[in-house]
């Protein structure tokens, strides 16, 4: 296979299609649109569906009816649309059907920017729309796995019937890197024994909803959801290790302030500090059991992310204060340098006392006093 | 007396499954019910017809028609009927919705379903009111009307005007064949059901969007009887809301039903 140079939100549109996407629904917005645009050209081209919507609520509610049908089915949006298609996903995911959403983030809260971000990392993996229900979530942190992980997640959404949303930000939307294609998928229209595609004189009619109106039984739905859920813990968590084989400090970063750290990681290996670098792949089902073991063997972490320190608090449930955790971010949009982050490094290291406040207490007085 | 093939003029068609009514006694909804469900078994297409069910009263539509079924979020069945109806081009694919739905928290949908000249049907149940919640003013309460949320009547001056949905959609190139019927009589019933034939004709022809708007009743919120009900439709609801085609593109107009 060659070796192309592509931009990120054209490579996750083509990888989608070479998963054997079968229709998208979409509306601009960026730092994502070049999405929207790349598959306005390719989905008719191979005679698949695409509808630029009225809104993201008209994107999504498309997505759901396709999903319904049986058919894979993507959208891709940015921050604030995101925000809008929370109905939906709240929908699908009562009404237990697969589908994709890439969420390439921007700087918020509100309009916010277009700078990349990381800030909607709880509505992802622990917020976003009514009603208790998880979803699996892929940080990526290069073209490359943007690529890889887009197809993953049509076979995981398949799988466990669940929306998979690829989180992204606008730095892997709008960068442009060496990427290597998979192999074109056929489509393949499965025969599922729950799509509403017409009783066809096959069999009795189906029915696709997300309302049980006796709460038992609705209760019963959400305990379907949550065995679900136990087999994805169980079999999809996904992350990468650098330098941990001796490692006494640990950095922890998902996706694009990942990539950052581990630039970090790497000037300070040549300045023989042994640290290195956990980059959650699957930030839900998030890695817990492996910062559990982690726990077992290091010094310190510092958590490193684009926002306030959210998915901090998964890494201080996994470590249950055994270790002293760190925490560096910046926010609305604006990227740490590696410098940064590895100055941060020196500094859990040299700190023989821990600081009595919460790591984000301690950041936050550390960001004011720079001001 | 024992239904024989001699002595029975009225059965259950076959679009319906057997399920007793959940809707209030006198409500017009289960007559738009029974006109779909013949039209579709008519049509010879139950089995390749999927439905697409409101929030509102109509919610639980999918208990009465035998055919395939997804229930929309509040106002979102056109964009759900496009999804299915974009990947399933050789089904039918319908929404129907009343006017809470589709003419205020759905017109975002409505509009630009019917603008891209989407290849679906959509029954519209107009009465006034948004029934499941318990009669609250909708988009369509007559001027003046009172409503749990317009007490003392719809006061245009705080509270707007009432929207003409078929007369809005009507003004779209996208959409191929919008009338608006009623359901307060015999006679306009079999009117409404020649254009639900008419709505699902232009769909399987490929002709654009769809829509026939029923003017219905809600004795319950309304609190009139179903006989006080029927006539506020005939006087009053029709006066505000004419029947009549607002869209007939001119390759519907030579469909013979």
């Amino acid at each position: 296979m060659t070796r192309e140079l592509w931009e990120g939100n054209q490579a996750i549109a083509e990888a989608a299609v070479r998963a054997g996407l079968e229709a998208y629904f979409g509306y601009p917005i960026t730092p994502q649109t070049e999405v929207l645009e790349y598959l306005s050209r390719r989905m008719p081209e191979l005679g698949r569906a695409f509808v630029q919507a009225e809104s993201e609520l008209g994107a999504i509610n498309m997505v759901y009816g396709a999903a319904c049908a049986g058919v894979r089915v993507m959208s891709t949006s940015s921050s604030p649309g995101v925000s809008l298609m929370m109905e939906g996903l709240s929908y699908i995911a009562g009404t237990e059907i697969p589908a994709v959403l890439v969420n390439v983030m921007r700087g918020g809260p509100g309009l916010g920017n277009i700078a990349p971000s990381q800030g909607d990392y709880n509505q992802a993996v622990h917020g976003g729309g009514h009603g208790d229900y998880p979803r699996i979530v892929l940080a990526p942190a290069s073209v490359q796995e943007a690529i890889d992980l887009t197809m993953l997640s049509f076979d995981l959404a398949e799988k466990y019937r669940m929306i998979t949303m690829v989180l992204a930000d606008g730095s892997i939307g709008q960068m442009m890197e060496p990427i290597q294609f998979p192999e074109m998928k056929p489509v393949q229209r499965k025969d599922w024994d729950w799509a509403t595609n017409g009783r066809m004189g096959k069999r009795e009619r189906r029915l696709l909803t997300s309302i049980y109106l006796d709460p038992y039984q609705e209760e019963k739905a959400n305990m379907r959801l949550l065995e679900r859920w136990k087999q994805v813990q169980a079999n999809e968590v996904r992350y990468k290790e650098y330098f941990m084989d001796d490692a006494e400090y640990v950095v922890v970063g998902f996706g694009t302030a990942g990539r950052v750290s581990l630039s970090a990681v790497r000037t300070a290996r040549q300045e023989g500090i042994k640290v290195g670098l956990l980059r959650p792949v699957t930030v839900s089902p998030f890695p817990l059991d492996v910062i559990d073991e982690l726990v077992k063997r290091v010094s310190g972490i510092l958590v490193v992310e684009m926002n306030s320190g959210q998915m901090l608090e998964d890494v201080r449930l996994a470590v249950q204060g055994r270790v002293p955790v760190e925490f560096y971010g910046r926010m609305g949009g604006v990227v740490p340098f590696p410098d940064e982050v590895l100055s941060e490094i020196h500094r859990m290291i040299s700190d023989k006392v821990p600081s009595k406040l919460s790591p984000r207490d301690a950041w936050f007085e550390r960001m004011t006093a720079v001001k | 007396m024992v239904a024989t093939a001699n002595n029975l003029v009225y059965e259950r068609p076959e679009g319906f499954t057997d399920t007793p009514t959940h809707y209030c006694p006198g409500c017009t909804h289960g007559v738009a019910h029974r006109l779909v469900a013949e039209v579709l078994e008519e049509m010879g297409v139950l089995d390749k017809t999927i439905g697409v069910a409101p929030v509102g009263c109509a919610v639980f539509a999918y208990n009465y028609f035998d055919t395939d079924f997804v229930e929309a979020p509040h106002g979102r069945a056109p964009a759900m009927a496009t999804g299915i109806k974009r990947v399933l081009p050789d089904r039918i694919v319908f929404t129907y919705q009343g006017d809470g739905d589709l003419a205020s928290i759905g017109m975002g949908e409505i509009v630009h379903a019917a603008a891209r000249g989407e290849n679906i049907t959509v029954i519209f149940i107009n009465n006034a009111n948004f029934g499941m919640t318990g009669g609250q003013m909708a988009p369509t309460t007559l001027p003046g009307m009172k409503t749990t949320s317009s007490p003392n009547g719809r006061d245009v001056e705080t509270q707007g005007y009432p929207i003409r949905t078929s007369e809005l959609l009507a003004t779209l190139d996208g959409a191929g064949y919008v009338v608006r019927r009623s359901l307060h009589d015999p006679k306009n019933i079999r009117l409404a059901k020649k254009a639900i034939r008419l709505a699902f004709e232009t769909q399987v022809r490929g002709l654009g969007f769809s829509m026939v708007e029923l003017l219905s009743t809600c004795p319950t919120n309304w609190n009139l009887t179903p006989l006080e009900s029927l006539k506020f439709v005939e006087d009053k609801m029709v006066a505000y809301f004419p029947l009549g085609d607002y869209k007939v593109s001119p390759l519907v107009a030579q469909v013979k039903v």
